[in-house]
């Protein structure tokens, strides 16, 4: 699946259209940035609740194809401008990180 | 420094968090540029993200320089303190000074040291407490 299927899935509310034809294979739920940064596979969508600049900073180094905050946080503005400038896609979604999760992983397996 | 080589150089300021993972980052498109293997460009920008985002929270900033050359990767990160008290007890997984308002922010699970340690070839720390820190990390290309 791609990013642009994820959009196209509704199931979260983007908050920042970046790259658009990453592929997503793998669901990564991590709030450690440390582990994150070290463990997250490649073609991999990240669920997480650390809405800051070092999420961003981190998805760019690992090259995640996109990010979904869960649990309602929101982004600050200077992380938004951050993830504009990486062209990182960002999503937001009130759910919990385990649902989030689950929903992608159906998407992946599923269709 | 060797004949034959490219040098990156970066200021690292105190708590500069919006800046932070910038010198990672631009060593990584260096590093993507010279078509340098997925693996070993992984290797340098965890180590280098991890030692600069550990700059950024713990010390009064720094300088990192980065030497490409044939046969190794070097990084260099030196800071003007406030040093390391006890360099085992910080290469611990777990172990970790930073505070609250730091691990807010995602960090201080205690795991920079023990990563930038698992992803480099040779890692040398020298600090002690009121000096400043240096880093010297080799990856062998």
């Amino acid at each position: 699946m791609t990013v642009e299927a994820l959009i196209k899935s509704n199931i979260f509310t983007v908050v920042n259209e970046g790259k658009v034809d990453n592929m997503i294979s793998n669901v990564f739920c991590c709030d450690l940035l440390s582990i994150a940064m070290s463990r997250i596979p490649e073609e991999s969508a990240w669920v997480t609740v650390m809405g800051n600049m070092n999420t961003i900073a981190v998805a760019s180094l690992a090259e995640v194809s996109c990010i979904i905050l869960a649990e309602g946080i929101v982004l600050d503005e200077m992380s938004l401008a951050k993830a504009k400038e990486q062209d990182i896609t960002v999503f937001y979604t009130e759910k919990p990180i385990f649902e989030a999760g689950i929903e992608i992983y159906k998407l992946i397996n599923h269709g | 420094m060797l004949n034959d080589h490219i040098h990156l150089s970066y200021e690292i300021v105190s708590e500069d968090f919006a800046r932070a993972g910038e010198a990672a980052s631009d060593v990584k498109r260096v590093l993507k540029k010279m078509n340098v293997k997925p693996d070993i460009v992984r290797k340098v920008a965890i180590a280098l993200y991890e030692g600069e985002i550990n700059m950024v929270i713990h010390s009064l900033g720094g300088t990192i320089d980065v030497y490409i050359m044939p046969n190794e990767i070097q990084m260099k990160l030196e800071d003007i303190g406030p040093g390391i008290e006890d360099i085992d007890k910080a290469m611990e997984e777990g172990y970790s000074t930073a505070s609250e308002t730091i691990r807010n922010m995602g960090f201080g699970a205690g795991m920079g040291l023990p990563n930038m340690k698992r992803y480099v070839d040779d890692l040398d720390i020298k600090s002690g407490l009121g000096q400043g820190t240096r880093i010297t990390m080799r990856v062998i290309l």
